[in-house]
């Protein structure tokens, strides 16, 4: 069964994971839409940037993350001068290593279901008076809400299932930066196989019943291609 | 379509590479990450020595023991722990009776910062950090014997809250060494000076001996008595009982000049 | 006047579009064109869809563009309706909320009572609780052009508003365009490549070519005109804004008038004033020097050539006026008379016919006729019409 410092690393888990998705819509969303939108030669760098946890190692986007945010690192200089100290092994810092890690999750649906709106249905609320802001939040928003459902699905169960990023860069600290990937790689190095199992299970259940909700929500979703 | 005539040579051949390799055999080696450095260069020594070929797959010795028991084909494996190598002959992945200490591990506190960690590491009572990295105890050996230290020194209760826990013992050391963590418990091996010289130590006082010099940074070399002995040990796996090879590096682990090496790089040899 | 005066140049390397247009401020122009001419990028530069340039546009006395000045409206800023060639319903919303989208962005609200006109006029109030996927492609083009005209625009801009459906669902959209155009006061510019609108809509004609107005001006004159490709084909023909004045019952006649006289159709089911457009395609008119005395023919009216031109294969193509009737002529009104083949586009204002000048006619005979007979400009003769359609 779950100990009570198995649930613990569940319930960071969770915490850890709603507010990385919650910034990475918030981030991404601007990212995706500009991403699509632009003709700017930075788009295909920028792009690229976005994309690159996609191809890095975990545990080098982790090593790196560590080498920024520590205090000889351009991240850590600009924290430390703030005042907020360093980020490695803060509640704070695991959640920017995860927008960082997962942002391509959110960023990717967003970018799809963007460019699969096209440019009519913006044209014609050009000339229904809307102004660009109000077309986005009248129109696109709407329209793309399929996007942000799998953004929204993908960025959280991505951070949920994130190991070698919070590895580096969390310290694997009880109740703080312990989260139940790294909680159950204990288990599993320890020889405690019988806890690694629940706790497996359990993210499993989780990661499963999380997919086929946004399976079944995508299906049944009136607008699933925007525009006939 | 292959004549007769161009046919021939290409079996020659074969048979020429077939009869090689059954005189030079390969060993396939599980070895536990703190020791990749001296491992590296002994296998080096052994090939050029024997003829065979070792080939050597670093990680955390947890891992390598689960891969052991999942049927993972390593002829030798080298813990960082006594504990797997026994597991592994009790349940009979292990040649009964094949373990040996190759190596006795040294335990160091280390900062990146120079003039921060004290000879006598008076800096764990009295210091003003807010992290300190070590390897996780429940299940890094180095971590385990971490404990021990601090236990020893009476301070355990006080530091653990400012615990920063590496996956390994690489982890470990990358976390002080780029600054996030002020110190941590480190292999000696990470951060010795091979060219400082010949490690010596005076017979009467071997926990004190100076065992080489820190490269870079300061720090302390933990003394041995605060500590249980902190022993390597080796194994021969049943897929390696037969592999001439994998005998001749386990004997190879004990010859001279795999001792010099292992000493090099700061670990203790096995009594 | 209001009137629409639209300069644009702008250079996309394999295309360019250069125009310098004045239109009416009333009834419908009908900007044509094959693909590639220009027609739908020059209603989308007066949109501000895209942005030209080098560009000048001032609707009735507005600036919307002028890119001397740097002056750019955005779109949404524009007082327009738009139409596009698919209808560009927003699918995740009603047909009522598609219809309320653009009035909740409009300060000056037209009353219930103008919308509500409006769902009559185009015959989709019973569709208001629907998703646009559950309409047909026609109902779906009506709703646009409700969504459009919702907003009270000051011009109406449609860019090939039938070109996706089919024959059936055109028919099916026609009349309600018809009876938008008797009962619209705003100007509508109307992209398309199809003659048979050009015919049924059109009082204002600008055909495109390339990137460059060829002619522009009232639907006969430039239908008419010989320096245009649309002279010369199979399918040329004259459209004349009509009235009925009379009923032949005995022959199942009806007679109508136009600026040049009356005409003779069969009979058709209208009351007496009733406009229409009366289509007489070239192959259909034949001339005679001298007034024919015994013909079966009905439709004889005196003409003057003002143009000759080769036509396709035997064909000759003769561009003929026929003066305005004196009575209608209110006396000492300007009457230039336009020679359209020298005419600069942006001279010609478009009017609509039936208000100033003479009624153009096109006609279509053998080469060897014209040959025979002697035509010239300048020449007074005869028109005989064989043949007529009635287009509303």
């Amino acid at each position: 069964m779950l100990s009570p410092a198995d649930l613990d690393t569940l319930l960071l888990t969770f915490k850890v994971a709603s507010i990385a998705t919650l910034l990475m819509l918030v981030l991404g969303t601007p990212l995706a839409w500009w991403l699509t939108r632009t003709h700017s030669a930075w788009k295909g760098i920028i792009n690229a940037v976005v994309a690159l946890p996609l191809v890095l190692p975990p545990t080098v986007l982790g090593f790196y993350l560590l080498v920024l945010m520590g205090p000889a690192g351009a991240i850590g200089k600009f924290t430390t001068w703030l005042g907020v100290g360093t980020l490695p092994f803060t509640f704070p810092g695991l959640v920017i290593a995860s927008v960082l890690y997962s942002l391509p999750f959110v960023v990717q649906p967003l970018q799809a279901s963007f460019s699969a709106i096209g440019e009519q249905p913006l044209e014609a609320a050009a000339t229904l008076r809307a102004s660009p802001l109000d077309t986005f939040f009248s129109v696109v928003v709407p329209l793309a809400k399929p996007g942000f459902l799998t953004a929204s699905i993908l960025g959280f169960a991505h951070t949920v299932g994130e190991f070698g990023v919070v590895l580096m860069v969390g310290g694997n600290i009880p109740d703080k930066t312990r989260v139940v990937s790294v909680q159950i790689y204990n288990h599993v190095e320890a020889l405690e196989y019988n806890e690694a199992h629940w706790l497996a299970g359990v993210l499993l259940l989780f990661s499963f019943s999380v997919l086929l909700v946004l399976y079944t929500a995508l299906k049944s979703h009136p607008v699933a291609h925007p525009l006939k | 379509m292959l004549t007769n005539s161009s046919f021939r040579p290409i079996l020659a051949l074969a048979l020429l590479l077939l009869s090689q390799a059954s005189w030079a055999v390969t060993v396939l080696v599980a070895v536990a990450s703190d020791f990749t450095k001296p491992m590296t260069e002994i296998a080096a020594a052994f090939e050029k020595a024997t003829g065979h070929t070792a080939k050597l797959s670093f990680g955390s010795s947890g891992k390598a023991f689960a891969q052991i028991q999942s049927g993972a084909p390593f002829d030798l494996y080298l813990s960082a722990s006594e504990k797997y190598p026994l597991e592994l002959e009790k349940s009979g992945f292990a040649v009964s009776g094949s373990h040996f200490v190759y190596a006795i591990g040294k335990l160091v506190l280390w900062s990146a910062t120079p003039g921060y960690v004290d000879g006598q590491g008076e800096i764990l009572k009295t210091g003003d950090f807010k992290h300190i990295a070590l390897a996780d105890p429940s299940h890094a050996p180095y971590g385990v014997v971490a404990v021990e230290v601090m236990n020893s020194l009476g301070v355990l209760d006080k530091l653990r809250p400012l615990f920063v826990m590496g996956e390994n013992i690489s982890q470990t050391f990358q976390f002080v060494s780029t600054g996030n963590a002020e110190l941590g418990f480190v292999g000696l091996a990470q951060v010795i000076d091979v060219n400082s010289g010949k490690a010596s130590a005076p017979a009467h006082a071997p926990y004190l001996r100076p065992v080489g010099k820190i490269g870079s940074g300061s720090g302390w070399i933990i003394p041995d008595n605060l500590h249980s002995p902190f022993r390597q040990m080796a194994v021969l796996l049943k897929t390696g009982a037969e592999n001439p090879a994998a005998h001749a590096l386990a004997d190879f682990l004990k010859s001279p000049p795999a001792l010099a090496i292992i000493e090099k790089y700061g670990f203790g040899l096995p009594k | 006047m209001t009137t629409i005066q639209a300069r644009f140049q702008l250079d996309y390397g394999d295309f360019k579009l250069d125009v310098d247009l004045k239109l009416p401020g009333t009834g419908i122009t009908v900007l044509f064109g094959h693909s590639g001419s220009g027609k739908t990028t020059l209603l989308r530069c007066i949109a501000g869809l895209q942005r030209a340039p080098q560009g000048k546009l001032e609707i009735n006395g507005n600036i919307w563009q002028d890119s001397e000045r740097n002056l750019f409206l955005p779109t949404h800023k524009r007082p327009l309706g738009y139409v596009f060639q698919e209808a560009n319903l927003f699918p995740h919303l009603t047909v009522r909320d598609n219809l309320h989208y653009g009035l909740k962005r409009i300060k000056q609200n037209p009353g219930a009572v103008e919308l509500e006109q409006t769902l009559e006029l185009l015959g989709i109030g019973h569709l208001m609780e629907r998703m646009p996927e559950r309409l047909s492609g026609g109902e779906r083009q009506r709703v646009a052009i409700a969504r459009a005209l919702a907003l009270n625009p000051e011009i109406l801009l449609m860019d090939e508003p039938l070109a996706s459906l089919d024959f059936k669902r055109k028919q099916e959209i026609l009349p309600f365009l018809s009876r938008l155009h008797q009962q619209l006061d705003i100007p509508v510019l109307y992209v398309t490549h199809s003659q048979q609108e050009v015919a049924q809509l059109a009082d204002t004609l600008v055909i495109l070519e390339g990137g460059q107005a060829l002619a522009s001006g009232p639907l006969s004159e430039t239908q008419s005109r010989l320096d245009v490709p649309l002279a010369q084909d199979r399918e040329a023909a004259t459209v004349w804004q009509a009235t009925v004045i009379e009923h032949e019952a005995d022959y199942h006649l009806t007679r109508v008038a136009f600026v040049g006289g009356s005409l003779s159709l069969p009979m058709v089911d209208a009351q007496v004033g009733t406009p229409l457009r009366v289509q007489i395609y070239a192959r259909d008119v034949s001339i005679a020097l001298e007034a024919p005395t015994a013909t079966s023919i009905l439709n004889v009216l005196p003409a003057t050539i003002t143009g000759i031109a080769d036509g396709r294969d035997s064909q000759t193509v003769v561009q003929l006026r026929l003066p305005r009737m004196a009575a209608e002529t209110a006396p000492g009104s300007p009457r230039h008379f336009l020679h359209p083949w020298r005419s600069e586009v942006s001279q010609s204002v478009g009017n609509r016919c039936d208000q100033v000048g003479d009624q153009a006619l096109l006609a279509h005979i053998t080469r060897k006729s014209a040959l025979l007979l002697g035509l010239q400009i300048g020449m007074a003769v005869y028109v005989q019409i064989k043949g007529t359609s009635i287009l509303n």
